[in-house]
This record gives C-alpha cells, sequence and structure tokens, in this order.
C-alpha cells in the first residue's frame, strides 16, 4: 500500500518516493480576478502504484495533472508550491528540462482520443517520434518497438494500422494508441486524464483493464483522474478526492469506502444511482453548485451544500489531516461516522423541520 | 441478438405511442452503401409510462427517438400516435401534432438559442400556438420556471450563457412541458452533466412527470440511470433490439448475453469487487454500413454458434414480461463466465 502524506507532515519516506507534490497552487489571471483553479494540494505517490484523484468537472483535477506534466501555459498562470520527481524539484522546470521528462519519465494519455492524436500524421510516425526523439534509436528498432507497442495494447493487424491515419479507427482503437504512444519510451509515472469517459462502457471496461496490466508489467506508478468513483474503487491503491481546487479527503482505497468522513465524498458516492436499488427511487442529490473559484468562501468550501455544516464550517477552513486510521486524511470539523457529526447533521436536521411552515410538508 | 419481431408489443388499445418496425438507413455519400442504422425496432410505451432506451454510441437509440419524432422521418415501419400513423403524414398535420411530441436533447448549452432569454426560450412553442392570452402565457413562464426550481423573478430576463449546464437542462425540461405535451423525449438528457447535477435533474423529471402527468422515453448508455427511471427497458445493439423487460427482472436476470455483458462492464463503486472477476467483452462494435449476417452480436457472443450466423434470431417471450432475441438465452442467474472462457479456450 503506497503512502499518502499530508503536506504538513514529514516523511520519513520522501526519498522512495517517485512524485512528491507539496502545497501545489495554480492559479489563472482572468479578467474577473484570480480563479483559484488547484489551491494546495500535497500528495506523494510510490513506484507501481496507483492514485485516483476523483472529482466533479471544475474541481481542478485535470489543471493539477497539466500542472505537474508542465503543459500549462506560462502567460497568466501563477503556479506555486513545489513538485518533486525523483527528488528533484520540477515545478519551474523550463522547456528544454520538461522535453526530458516528457515520454522518458512521465507520460499522459487525453481523454478525448478524438482530438488529441494528430489526424494529418499514420500512426506510426506518432509512435515512433518519441523513440526516435527522446532515445535516439534508429528509423529501423523505432519500427519494430512501434509494432510490438500496438500488438501488446491489444490491436489486431498491427503492421496496417502503422500506415493508418486516426480517422481510419474506432474511438477505443485510437485510445489504445495513445497508450501506445504514451507507453512508448517506458514512463515511469503515467497520468491518465479521464481516459475512458469518451468511451462505450464495454469498450472502457478493455481499457481500463489494458492500463491495468500494462501498469503491472512495467511497474510504473499511475494517477488516474476521474469523476467516477466506480472507475477508481477497484483499481487505486489510494483515492485523492478534491472539490473546488482542494484535497477534501485522502485515504487506501478500502479505508475510503469502508469510513468516508467527508461529508462531500459521502454526497458524491450517494447521488450516483445504483445498479441494486430499485427503479423511480429518489436520489439523494447534492444541492447547490461548486463555488466561484474567483472568490472562494472563507470556510470550508463545501460548507454552503453539506448537510452536516455549522457556524464554525462558514468561518473557519478546516484543515486536511490525519486523523484516528494512519493514510487516512479529511478536511472537515463534523466528519461522518463520528460523534460530532451525528449531532452536526441532527442540528440541521431539527433546524430544517423548524423552518418548515406548520402543515406544509 | 439483435432479432426483429413484435411479441413484446402491448394490446394498441392500451398504448400511448406504438412504433412497429422502425427503419432508418442513411445512404454513404453516392457509393450506393447504406449505413443500417436501426432495422426492425418495434416498442410501445403505455400512458404514465417510463421506457427507456439503452444501448452503447452507434446503437440506434438516438436515431430512434429522432425518428418517433419524424426528425427526419423513418425510412420504414410505424409510428402510432394518438390513432394516426406520424410517418405518413406530412406538412400541416404533421405539425399540428408537434405540441403532443416533445423533446429534450443531450448537450444542454447548444440545444438553447444564445441570444434569446430565457422567458422567450421558454414562451416560444406557447407563442406560435397561441395558447393563452399575454398574460397567461407569462403566468405559464414563471409556473415552469418556479416547476423547474428557477427564480423567474431573477432569471427570466438572463440568456443560456449564465447558466451552468444543469441549469440550462432545467430550462429545457420547461420549454419541453410548455405545451402540455403527451410525450416527452429524452435524448441522454444527463449525460453532459456530473454526477450531483445528474441526481438533481433525475429527480426533478420525475416530479415534472408527477405533476404534468407525463409520458416519457428515456434514452441513455448508463444502465443505472435508465434503471432509476424506468418502468420498461429495451436493450439494443447495432440498430436492433437484444430484450425487453421490467428494469428489476431484466437487471437481475438478464437473458440476453449482450445484456449480462453490458451489466457486468459496469465499474462498481466497491473495492471488494475486483475488476479481473469480472467479465469484459472484447472486440467493438461492427460497421452499420455491413452488419454481421443472422444475429448482429454473433461477432462479439461468448455464446455463439453456427445457426446465430444464419438465422436471425426473432423477440419472444422467455419469463412473465421479459422477451428476449436470441438462440441461446442465458437461464436466470446463468452467469457468462463460463461461457467465455470457453470461447477464449
Amino acid at each position: 500500500m503506497s503512502e499518502v502524506h499530508g503536506g504538513t507532515g514529514d516523511n520519513p519516506q520522501q526519498g522512495e518516493a517517485l512524485i512528491a507534490l507539496r502545497d501545489v497552487t495554480t492559479y489563472f489571471k482572468t479578467p474577473r480576478g484570480l480563479v483559484r483553479a488547484v489551491d494546495g494540494v500535497s500528495f506523494t505517490l510510490d513506484r507501481g502504484k496507483t492514485l485516483g484523484i476523483v472529482g466533479e468537472s471544475g474541481c481542478g483535477k485535470s489543471v493539477l495533472s497539466k500542472s505537474v506534466m508542465g503543459l500549462l501555459p506560462k502567460r497568466n498562470v501563477v503556479r506555486g508550491g513545489s513538485i518533486t520527481f525523483e527528488g528533484r524539484e520540477i515545478g519551474k522546470a523550463g522547456p528544454n528540462e520538461l522535453r526530458e521528462l516528457w515520454g522518458n519519465q512521465m507520460a499522459m494519455v487525453f481523454q478525448d482520443p478524438m482530438t488529441a492524436l494528430n489526424p494529418v500524421m499514420r500512426t506510426g510516425k506518432q509512435i515512433t517520434e518519441s523513440l526516435r526523439h527522446n532515445l535516439g534509436v534508429t528509423k529501423e528498432f523505432a519500427n519494430e518497438t512501434a509494432l510490438q507497442l500496438l500488438t501488446s495494447v491489444g490491436i489486431p493487424e498491427p503492421e496496417r494500422r502503422l500506415r493508418q491515419y486516426p480517422f481510419e479507427m474506432s474511438g477505443g482503437m485510437r485510445q489504445r494508441v495513445m497508450i501506445a504512444i504514451a507507453l512508448a519510451c517506458g514512463p515511469k509515472l503515467l497520468f491518465a486524464d479521464e481516459p475512458t469517459t469518451a468511451l462505450d462502457v464495454t469498450v472502457q471496461a478493455q481499457i481500463l483493464d489494458l492500463l491495468d496490466a500494462q501498469q503491472a508489467e512495467r511497474f510504473m506508478a499511475m494517477i488516474l483522474v476521474t469523476h467516477d468513483l466506480g472507475v477508481v474503487a477497484g483499481r487505486a491503491d489510494d483515492i485523492m478526492v478534491m472539490y473546488a481546487g482542494q484535497a477534501v479527503e485522502k485515504a487506501p482505497t478500502r479505508t475510503l469506502f469502508a469510513q468516508m468522513r467527508h461529508p462531500y465524498t459521502e454526497a458524491l458516492l450517494k447521488s450516483i444511482p445504483k445498479l441494486d436499488q430499485p427503479s423511480h427511487m429518489r436520489l439523494d442529490a447534492i444541492s447547490g453548485r461548486p463555488p466561484d473559484l474567483v472568490h472562494p468562501p472563507s470556510g470550508c468550501r463545501f460548507a454552503a451544500r453539506c448537510p452536516y455544516a455549522q457556524e464554525r464550517c462558514r468561518q473557519e477552513a478546516p484543515p486536511l489531516v490525519v486523523h484516528d486510521t494512519p493514510g487516512h486524511e479529511y478536511a472537515c470539523w463534523f466528519p461522518v461516522g463520528t460523534p460530532e457529526g451525528a449531532e452536526a447533521l441532527a442540528k440541521n436536521q431539527a433546524a430544517a423541520i423548524a423552518a418548515t411552515p406548520a402543515g406544509g410538508h | 441478438m439483435a432479432g426483429s419481431g413484435n411479441a413484446h408489443l402491448r394490446d394498441p388499445n392500451t398504448v400511448l405511442l406504438r412504433v412497429e418496425n422502425l427503419v432508418v438507413e442513411f445512404p454513404v455519400g453516392r457509393s450506393g452503401l447504406k449505413v443500417n442504422a436501426v432495422t426492425n425496432i418495434s416498442l410501445d410505451v403505455k400512458e404514465g409510462e417510463t421506457l427507456g432506451l439503452v444501448g452503447e454510441s452507434g446503437c440506434g437509440k438516438s436515431t430512434t427517438g429522432k425518428a418517433i419524432m419524424q426528425l427526419p422521418a423513418p425510412t420504414g415501419g410505424k409510428v402510432l400516435f394518438d390513432d394516426k400513423d406520424l410517418a405518413a403524414l406530412k406538412g400541416e398535420d404533421l405539425r399540428v401534432m408537434r405540441p403532443k411530441l416533445q423533446m429534450i436533447f443531450q448537450d444542454p448549452i447548444s440545444s438553447l438559442n444564445p441570444r434569446r432569454k430565457v422567458e422567450d426560450i421558454i414562451a416560444e412553442g406557447l407563442n406560435i400556438w397561441k395558447i393563452g392570452t399575454e398574460a397567461e402565457r407569462e403566468a405559464k413562464v414563471n409556473e415552469l420556471m418556479d416547476a423547474v426550481g428557477l427564480d423567474p423573478e431573477l432569471q427570466r430576463g438572463k440568456r443560456p450563457h449564465q447558466f451552468s449546464g444543469g441549469q440550462c437542462q432545467r430550462i429545457s425540461i420547461a420549454r419541453a412541458v410548455a405545451t402540455d405535451p403527451k410525450l416527452i423525449i429524452c435524448d441522454e438528457p444527463v449525460s453532459a452533466l456530473d454526477v450531483s447535477v445528474q441526481a438533481q435533474i433525475l429527480n426533478l423529471l420525475e416530479e415534472m412527470k408527477v405533476r404534468y402527468g407525463l409520458t416519457l422515453i428515456f434514452i441513455a448508455h448508463d444502465l443505472a440511470v435508465v434503471k432509476n427511471v424506468s418502468d420498461r427497458v429495451v436493450v439494443m445493439y447495432l440498430g436492433k433490439m437484444c430484450e425487453v423487460g421490467q428494469p428489476e427482472q431484466l437487471y437481475a436476470n438478464p437473458r440476453h448475453p449482450y445484456t449480462a455483458a453490458l451489466l457486468s462492464a459496469i465499474p462498481v463503486p466497491d473495492p471488494s469487487i475486483k475488476p479481473s472477476e469480472r467479465m469484459t467483452l472484447g472486440g467493438e462494435i461492427p460497421s452499420p454500413v455491413s452488419p454481421p449476417s443472422g444475429c448482429r452480436f454473433r461477432t462479439r457472443c461468448p455464446r455463439a454458434e453456427a445457426k446465430c450466423a444464419e438465422d436471425e434470431p426473432q423477440v419472444r417471450e422467455v419469463a412473465p414480461e421479459q422477451f428476449v432475441a436470441c438462440h441461446f438465452p442465458l437461464e436466470p442467474g446463468e452467469s457468462l463466465t463460463k461461457s467465455v472462457e470457453a470461447f477464449t479456450a
């Protein structure tokens, strides 16, 4: 089990971690003001482990992975905190240093396989490009490797596919090509940013199984970014739940599902319709919408939508710290499944009943 | 799979909409080839019922919805609604039917005119059909906005870009309900939304259904969402029907191998279920330009035999209220995993 550590605590295993983020912030300058897209996120990830980052659109999960990869433009972006990869600071890396990292050290599988590939370049060329550039191998060797890669990602007739353009392939095929490109130079860390969102369920299962198999074979670390708790449940070692630019809960997968503490994690899981529920069951929707990241609330960012919220939540932002179980961090004053949480919920429910006009139900 | 037949249709006198042997084909350029988007789909919906159409992309579920709306009219088949065959109507005769059938689209933002105010978008149907006086229309818009959870006072003058995706979908729902329709076709209404907003919209649709006495055809690729809203579910694959049944029964005991595979492919938010123990379907959907002979699912089906390539299976009743188009359906409780092992061995 890999350890997920807070940004504040000392980490005795710091030397072993593949990648460590400490208090990473990414702000965008806009005419409306500074958008705090990622606001103080920390985690560490060991080799061969998978971290699942879960959250809804706008929570900053994609911006976070782009920040780590160094894929954001220089202009109008304010970055802070530190990102260390194998003990080396890469948060401020320049274009040349990044070029060296991409492909060899870390690679990314993007969400939309329809647009992430170059439409006017044969797939073979797109795979061999990084091999030739990064490893300086011969054309013949690169072609041979591309063939092996396509075979290993499960593409039938790889010789023919190498000569084809992306438009000649289905979505699932293109996502396999994208995985082959990402794996080409043997990266130590793979970012998969919503790798299956654009695909059908039966193909989604194939692609996730493929990522799993390749990861085990190459002892590669993987960061799986998704909005679907179901996708990470069986596949990630650790899960980090993000809301409004911040991590609200981090825990090993089993711990998270067995004893989730943050009201947002609970609400997210409850709002998904489940196969074993009867039809026409009313879903527990989360009311309202996420806060404006230009002017985030001063207290807990989830307070306005939270059934547990008390006065303290609106005043004071809870820190993300380890509580009772080692490795399980959450940022909440009144956590789910604790006496304080139960009391806060009961208080709010009583207040809601009192606020309802008499006879009106 | 992938069968034809009408065994699952109910007494025509008890249903609101009855679609018989619907066929939709699109020409491929000037090649003379055609895309067989929908081939021989039959379905019916009773008043007050929600019919779920589920399948992967390319299975023809959206095309079916649009063909019922006559957008465009189907290549063949009948769409019986209100004692009239919509597919045979033209011009004004069809136009007068339009207010009774409405549609909610997948992408809430692009399906609203960005240059118009919300009140005008919602009132458009009312204005076209001159329903009520001006004051009555305004009252109706207020009532509808209130019903879908928007504040009429503050928000009626805003334009779509000032709303989030979930709010735009609420506007679409208000617009669809405005002309007092009998049937609303919801084409992937929650696919573009976040899970927390998705739950809000699904709850809202249930409320609106009760409040305005609606009948829904709910098209989606997410089986769990379809189960949540539906009274009857039709599973489709490559333009054909696989299985029809009540959701509880169909999900508990899928009889068609495709339904079973689809159910097994859904990621479950439970870490104790290892994905490797579930069964994954190999291959991808064949091209609808040259679909496989016989059963269209046979190229990916672990149970396929020679017969499946020759004869197209017909829809038949395998259990009360459960219909399947397959030569070799699963027994209740039987798992696909065994067949898959045999298939790959």
